[in-house]
C-alpha cells in the first residue's frame, strides 16, 4: 500500500507522543547536557565541560558504589536465575496445588518494595530479628547483618579459621543481607517467566529421551537448559537491568548506604548527590555513566544471545 | 520411584514456599502483638499474653506480681488502662491466678498506626494518582496503538523505534533532569508531577499494538463498507474485542503506580501530597522503635494490592508471564 500524507494518524499518536517527548526524550537529552554543567538548582548552572566526569574518576565513593552495585548484580542475578529455574522445573512437574504454589512464590513480587523493605530491615535486626532467631536454631551465632561492614567471605572463612586476604573479603554482610532480600523479592517474576518457557517446550523431546534411556538429570542438562535459553537470556537481561536500579532497599533498610558506605549502590549515590547534596550536574554525570554501562551490557548480552541460542 | 520423587518435589516446594511467605506471616503476627511482647522476643508467630489476676471473691482484677512469700503475695493493682492504681497490696497467694491467652491479637495496633500518621490522606492521594494515571495510560495507549497497528503513515517506523528506545531507558537515569524540568514548569509539589508524566506508558502501547494487529482484517473491511468511520472502528470494534488486554494493562498500571516510590519521594515535599509509599517511608523513620505499629502500617499498605492479586491471581500471573514470551 502506498503511504500517503494524512493528518489523522498523527492526531491519534499525538497524546502519547507529547508525553513521551516531554517526559522521556527531553529529560534524557537534558541529563546528558546537565552532566557538563555545575548545576545546583538555583539559576541555570555553569558550563564546566568534562569536569564532572573528571571528578567522578577521582571520587572514591563513586568507585565504591560502582563496586557494591557490581557485587549485587554478580551475586543476585545468577542466584535469582538458578533458584527460579529450579522452582519452575519443580512447579512444572506437579499436578496438584500448582496454583497455590505459584501464588505463594509470586506474592513478594506484587507487594510494594517499601513495605517489604521495612519488614526485612526488622528481620535482619541483630537483637530482635527473625534471621538470627532461625540461625540460632541451627547453632549459628547472631550476625550483625545490616550493621556489619566486614566482608561476607571474610566472615565465613574466619569461622573455620582461615584469614582471607583483603581482596577476597567480598561484599559486606550488610550488602549480602540486601542481596538476599532482593533475590527473594524478584524470584517470583522470574519463576513465572521460566514456567511459561517450560510449558512451551514440546513433550516430544522428553519422550524421545525417555525411550533412549536418558536420566532425568541428563534430560535437564541436554534438553531443558538448551531449549529454555531464550528465556534465560530474557531473564538475565531484565534482572540485570532491574538490579542495577536498586534503590528503595538502600533508602529504607540502611543508614544512607552505611555501614562505611558498603551498601551504597550507584542509584542511591545518584539520589544522594542530586537531591541531598544538590550537586545535580555531578549526579547527572554518574547517571549517564550508569546508562552507558547498562546499554553496553544490553548490547553485549544481545550479541552473546545470537551466538548461543538454538 | 515416582511416588518418592513427587513427595520430594512437594517437600522442597513447601519449604521454599514457606520461606517466601514467612516475612508476610511475621509482619502480620508482629502487627498483632503488644510492643512489650515483641521486645521480650519470646513469641515467634502466634501472639500470646500472660498476666496475673487477683481473684477477689469472683471479681478479677489485673495486677503486677511484686513478690510471693509463702501464703501472702505483694501486688500492684492495675486499672483498665494498665496503670497502677494501688501499690504494694498484700493478698493471700491462693487468690492469685496466672492467665494465659493464646492467641491474643491486638487489632488496635492498626487503628493506632492509622491515626498516628494521616494514612487516610495517603490512601486517598495514592488512589487518586493511580486512577488518573490509569485513565491517561488507557487513553494515550489505545489511540497510539491504534495508529501504530491499523494505519499507514509517514514516519511510523521512526516513531515506533523512538518509543521503543525510550522504553529501554531506566527511570533513575532521567530522575534529576525530570526534577529540573518539573521545577521549571512549577509542577513540583503538585498532583501534576505525580500524574502527567505517567499518563503514557510505552509498554502498554506495545501490548495494545500487538493485540490490535492480530484482529481479523475482515471486521474492518465490513465496517468500512457499512460506512463506519476510523474512530468508530476503534470505539465499536477494537475496544470491545480488547477487554482482556485492557484489563491486563490496567492491572499493570495500577500495581506500578501503587508501588511507585522513588519518583513521588523526589518530586513531593508537602506532607499533604504524600502518597502511601512515601508516607510509609517517613513513618519508618519516625517510628522506628514502634515495631508493632510499623508492621501494622506495612500490612495495611499492601492489603489493597494483595486483594487485587488474590481476586485475579490467575489473570495477573498469566499477564506477567506473557511479558517474557518473545513474538
Amino acid at each position: 500500500m502506498k503511504t500517503k500524507w494524512k493528518i489523522s494518524p498523527y492526531l491519534y499518536l499525538l497524546p502519547a507522543l507529547v508525553i513521551v517527548i516531554a517526559f522521556r526524550l527531553i529529560p534524557i537529552v537534558m541529563s546528558f547536557i546537565i552532566s557538563f554543567f555545575d548545576w545546583s538548582l538555583q539559576g541555570t548552572g555553569r558550563f564546566i565541560g568534562l569536569e564532572n566526569y573528571q571528578n567522578m574518576i577521582h571520587d572514591p565513593v563513586f568507585w565504591q558504589s560502582m563496586g557494591n552495585t557490581l557485587w549485587l548484580v554478580i551475586i543476585q542475578v545468577p542466584a535469582s536465575i538458578i533458584f527460579s529455574l529450579f522452582f519452575a522445573v519443580l512447579l512444572n512437574r506437579i499436578k496438584y496445588l500448582k496454583g497455590l504454589f505459584r501464588t505463594v512464590y509470586f506474592m513478594p513480587f506484587v507487594t510494594s518494595l517499601v513495605a517489604v523493605s521495612i519488614v526485612w530491615k526488622l528481620i535482619f535486626n541483630e537483637q530482635t530479628g527473625l534471621m538470627n532467631t532461625f540461625l540460632g536454631y541451627v547453632g549459628i551465632s547472631p550476625q550483625g547483618w545490616l550493621s556489619e561492614s566486614r566482608g561476607i567471605f571474610y566472615l565465613m572463612f574466619q569461622d573455620i579459621g582461615i584469614n582471607l586476604p583483603r581482596y577476597l573479603h567480598g561484599p559486606s554482610q550488610a550488602l549480602f543481607a540486601i542481596i538476599i532480600m532482593t533475590v527473594w523479592k524478584g524470584l517470583g517474576y522470574n519463576t513465572i517467566i521460566y514456567l511459561a518457557g517450560l510449558q512451551n517446550i514440546s513433550k516430544v523431546y522428553y519422550e524421545a529421551a525417555e525411550i533412549d534411556g536418558a536420566s532425568k538429570s541428563k534430560q535437564f542438562w541436554h534438553i531443558t537448559v538448551p531449549l529454555i535459553s531464550p528465556t534465560t537470556f530474557y531473564v538475565l537481561l531484565m534482572t540485570t537491568i532491574v538490579s542495577f536500579q536498586t534503590f528503595a532497599q538502600i533508602y529504607l533498610m540502611t543508614d544512607k548506604g552505611g555501614p562505611l558506605n558498603t551498601t551504597k549502590l550507584i542509584v542511591y549515590y545518584i539520589y544522594e548527590k542530586g537531591f541531598d547534596l544538590l550537586e545535580m550536574g555531578y549526579a547527572s554525570a554518574v547517571a549517564l555513566t550508569l546508562f552507558i554501562l547498562i546499554l553496553g551490557l544490553t548490547i553485549l548480552q544481545r550479541r552473546l544471545e545470537r551466538h548461543v541460542t538454538y | 520411584m515416582d511416588r518418592i520423587r513427587s513427595t520430594i518435589t512437594y517437600l522442597i516446594l513447601t519449604i521454599f514456599g514457606l520461606t517466601m511467605i514467612i516475612p508476610f506471616i511475621w509482619m502480620i503476627s508482629t502487627a498483632l502483638m503488644t510492643q512489650s511482647e515483641f521486645n521480650k522476643q519470646e513469641t515467634l508467630f502466634i501472639p500470646k499474653e500472660e498476666y496475673y489476676v487477683w481473684n477477689n471473691e469472683g471479681v478479677k482484677e489485673r495486677i503486677l506480681l511484686v513478690m510471693e512469700e509463702g501464703d501472702t503475695s505483694v501486688i500492684h493493682l492495675l486499672d483498665e488502662e494498665l496503670n497502677i492504681k494501688e501499690e504494694y497490696k498484700k493478698v493471700p497467694s491462693a487468690q492469685i491466678e496466672l492467665v494465659r491467652k493464646k492467641p491474643s491479637l491486638h487489632f488496635s495496633n492498626f487503628v493506632k498506626a492509622f491515626k498516628k500518621v494521616p494514612f487516610g490522606l495517603y490512601f486517598y492521594n495514592t488512589i487518586y494518582v493511580s486512577f488518573l494515571s490509569l485513565i491517561g495510560v488507557l487513553f494515550t495507549g489505545l489511540l497510539a496503538a491504534y495508529a501504530f497497528s491499523r494505519m499507514e503513515f509517514r514516519g511510523r517506523d521512526f516513531f515506533f523505534y523512538l518509543f521503543l528506545s525510550m522504553m529501554m531507558v531506566p527511570q533513575p537515569i532521567y530522575m534529576i533532569s525530570s526534577y529540573i524540568l518539573l521545577d521549571k514548569l512549577n509542577w513540583l509539589d503538585t498532583y501534576n508531577a505525580l500524574i502527567i508524566p505517567w499518563t503514557a506508558n510505552i509498554f502498554t502501547i506495545f501490548l495494545f499494538r500487538q493485540h490490535f494487529k492480530a484482529l481479523p482484517k475482515e471486521l474492518f473491511d465490513a465496517a468500512a463498507i457499512d460506512g463506519c468511520s476510523v474512530f468508530g472502528m476503534l470505539w465499536r470494534i477494537v475496544i470491545p474485542l480488547s477487554k482482556p488486554i485492557i484489563a491486563t494493562a490496567s492491572v499493570f498500571s495500577l500495581i506500578s503506580s501503587w508501588n511507585s516510590f522513588m519518583w513521588p519521594l523526589v518530586m513531593i515535599n508537602r506532607p499533604e501530597l504524600r502518597v502511601l509509599q512515601v508516607g510509609l517511608s517517613y513513618f519508618n523513620q519516625e517510628a522506628s522503635t514502634q515495631t508493632t505499629l510499623l508492621m501494622a502500617a506495612s500490612t495495611f499498605s499492601i492489603i489493597p494490592i494483595l486483594i487485587l492479586f488474590f481476586f485475579a491471581q490467575k489473570q495477573i500471573i498469566a499477564s506477567y508471564a506473557k511479558t517474557g514470551l518473545k513474538d
